[in-house]
């Protein structure tokens, strides 16, 4: 009876452990650990553990908490714009080339889409992070309320002259309490409004070419957009939502008849909203050079961190899950259940042949405003080190703007000053 | 008349002593030699390389506007969450200590607020005063009166004030209250003989609580200087702009959001100094006119 039984025991016990530390709250985070279990149920040989550490930025400090105490665990989901800092540590995380290759695991990164895989390689294309969960902003409309201002609910405006046109009929007519409101400030307004424009966030390649990028959003086109916002904000037709997320509210409750936000919000649009709604590319001034060129993603991926303790089966593990994630198929679902893009070409196009867009219509407006140029050094990505301190200074510059404190110039001034700033301790604590 | 107590043995004491200490040295010595340690370094976040920079850290936040800004909110706060606190507390417990019918009810009821957790609290006051879900919030804007603490500086430090002192109120009336209780009866009785109630207040129990007072004066700048964190940060994340980033939330962002340990340790050890000088200056000083 007992030595029926050793082998089985034995069998569980070898199989590989591998940690893994997630900051996706529910629903979103059962469906990656749904993900996570499906890949341990595939095969014998690994074990994938996911366990919630908080939200992103908490999930950034468990990680590098446990780093320091030399117990990191094997792979870490990290925000969009912890980019950077992961990339400068090195020694504390192992690029996915690497890892690929030294487990001799088939990857091509080719398989990824261009907007995905540029922001997480390195500017001569290897790739650093495993691409995950990626969204990208678009705008989501109220049909109900432009059908009550006399606007077309099939034509949603495309340029931000359009955008400004829409807000005063929906507030001349009372359609909404607030033409637009925005979620996201600095992701939907500054880093993708730049990509879109193709005009740079900062120099250097929005810092993909090097860490001593300098910020470029005193632009006279990121002037000339503060201002708009501005000038809506006293007419009545724009509402600051608040930082991050906080504006997807206003547009849910049927306040706002137009927000920019996370293309991710579908679920949340779908189960809160009691209108008809649509989704448009995010608009763009008219006559701008080149305009419009690919958004940008936000989101998350995933990164391989190191230990004293690592063996060679361990990153055998990590690259043998990181190869079932890039699977098409495994892309797909995950794009079906959460709303995020595809971010494989071939996921799309098994999404695509199922019929899945022609049932759900504009659900693939986010994949295709991703891929609808070929991305420029300007809409490629970003790779700015302490991009969330840099967010935060845009986020107040900006409030203070809006509250008539300063002008547009001055706050995208001030931003840049300080951003710099920022940018330049980063550098110097980075320093090789 | 003092009698002394000897111990015969001499290890007992310690014994006795030792688990206090531990948490002592665990919690409080050793995080602030830590952070000492910290404040004369630069580092980057996963600790590969340091830099060792003498007081240039304590140099950046001392030239630095910002920080001298976040002095100002603090000091603006601090003050106004106490004397908000301690006002209504005493208030309360002036109205609470008179014999009406229903006393008791009073007296729990106004004790709760300070079983709620900062976070709940700070759900609690936003649920009034949101912009568009609040209730006092949406009726403020329905009469004209544009409100919208997220972008309007002035009014999410008011409604972080008013959160803040919310929860303090409890604490403060319980004590005004045991205090009230402990002054003779006979005393205010001797005195409402040629004295109204505004009068006896004001020359015989606000003096004989001064001890409370006191006390609760340097509990309560505590209180807001360090126990506000959960409030601030799930109302206003110390925006809009910096309008509600007082000292001990600018320790956190710097060091757990921006993840800079140097610029928020050296902050850590400035916060010391303050509250160790604050301290002894007024028990050295203040206490003194205390009447016990």
């Amino acid at each position: 009876m007992i030595a029926s039984l050793a082998p089985l025991a034995v069998e569980a016990q070898q199989r590989v452990q591998v940690d893994f530390w997630h900051g996706l709250s529910q629903p979103e985070g059962g469906m990656l650990e749904k993900v996570v279990s499906d890949f341990n149920a595939s095969q014998t040989k690994y074990q994938v553990n996911s366990t919630f550490k908080g939200s992103y930025p908490e999930t950034m400090v468990a990680a590098i908490a446990a780093f320091r105490a030399g117990t990191a665990p094997h792979i870490v989901q990290m925000f969009e714009v912890g980019t950077a800092t992961m990339m400068a540590a090195k020694g504390a995380v192992k690029p996915v080339f690497e890892l690929m290759q030294e487990a001799g695991v088939p990857f091509d990164p080719k398989v990824y889409v261009p907007a995905v895989r540029g922001y997480y390689s390195t500017s001569d294309g290897r790739m650093l992070s495993m691409p995950f969960n990626s969204s990208t902003p678009i705008t989501w409309y109220n049909k109900d309320a432009f059908k009550k201002a006399g606007l077309d609910p099939e034509k949603p405006p495309r340029t931000w002259e359009e955008t400004r046109e829409a807000a005063k009929k929906i507030r001349a007519a009372n359609a909404a309490a607030c033409g637009l409101t925005i979620s996201w400030p600095t992701w939907t307004q500054v880093e993708n409004f730049s990509a879109i424009h193709n005009v740079p966030l900062a120099t250097k390649s929005n810092g993909l070419d090097g860490m001593d990028a300098e910020l470029k959003t005193n632009s006279p086109l990121h002037v000339k957009h503060l201002q708009t916002l501005m000038d809506m904000h006293k007419e009545g037709t724009f509402k600051y939502g608040g930082r991050d997320g906080a504006g997807n509210s206003l547009f849910t409750s049927g306040e706002c008849a137009m927000i920019h936000a996370s293309s991710g919000m579908r679920a949340r649009v779908v189960s809160e909203a009691k209108f008809e709604w649509g989704v448009a590319m995010l608009p763009y001034y008219k006559g701008t050079p080149g305009a419009p060129k690919n958004s940008i993603i936000g989101g998350a991926s995933f990164w391989v961190m190191t230990s004293p303790k690592r063996t060679a089966d361990e990153y055998k593990a990590v690259a043998e899950f990181f190869g079932y994630l890039a699977r098409p198929e495994v892309d797909a679902k995950w794009h079906m259940d959460t709303g995020y893009v595809p971010i494989t070409l071939a996921g799309f196009a098994l999404v695509s042949g199922q019929g899945y867009y022609i049932k759900t219509p504009g659900a693939d407006l986010a994949f295709r405003q991703l891929t609808l140029t070929e991305p420029t050094a300007n809409s490629r990505g970003l790779r700015l080190g302490n991009m969330p301190e840099i967010r935060v200074v845009m986020q107040e510059e900006m409030e203070k703007a809006f509250q008539g404190q300063q002008t547009a110039k001055q706050a995208l001034d001030s931003t840049v000053q300080r951003g710099n700033t920022i940018l330049r301790n980063f550098e110097r604590t980075n320093r090789q | 008349m003092r009698r002394r107590v000897i111990f015969p043995n001499k290890v007992l004491p310690y014994l006795l002593l030792a688990p206090q200490l531990a948490i002592t040295i665990v919690f409080f010595f050793w995080p602030a030699a830590q952070a000492i340690y910290w404040s004369v370094l630069i580092q980057d976040p996963f600790g590969l390389r340091t830099e060792f920079v003498w007081l240039e850290n304590f140099r950046m936040i001392l030239t630095d506007p910002l920080y001298l800004g976040s002095i100002q909110v603090t000091v603006i706060f601090s003050l106004a969450v106490a004397a908000l606190a301690m006002g209504f507390a005493l208030l309360f417990a002036v109205m609470a200590d008179m014999k009406i019918r229903g006393v008791r009810a009073y007296r729990t009821l106004l004790m709760w607020p300070y079983a709620v957790a900062p976070a709940v609290a700070a759900s609690l006051w936003l649920f009034i005063f949101h912009p568009s879900i609040g209730i006092i919030g949406r009726t403020l804007n329905d009469l004209g009166i544009l409100w919208d603490y997220k972008l309007n500086g002035t009014q999410a430090l008011l409604l972080v004030i008013l959160a803040s002192a919310w929860k303090q109120v409890s604490y403060n009336f319980l004590f005004f209250l045991a205090g009230l209780q402990a002054i003779p009866k006979s005393l205010v009785e001797a005195a409402s003989m040629d004295a109204g109630p505004a009068r006896r207040f004001r020359s015989i129990v606000f003096p004989l609580l001064s001890p409370t007072t006191f006390f609760l004066l340097v509990v309560n700048m505590v209180y807001a200087f360090f126990d506000t964190f959960g409030v601030i940060h799930a109302l206003t994340g110390g925006g809009p702009a910096k309008a509600t980033e007082t000292l001990i939330y600018k320790v956190y962002t710097d060091g757990v959001v921006n993840i800079d340990l140097g610029s928020s340790s050296a902050q850590s050890v400035i916060l010391m100094a303050v509250v160790i000088t604050l301290t002894a200056l007024q028990f050295r000083f203040i206490e003194r006119k205390v009447h016990y």
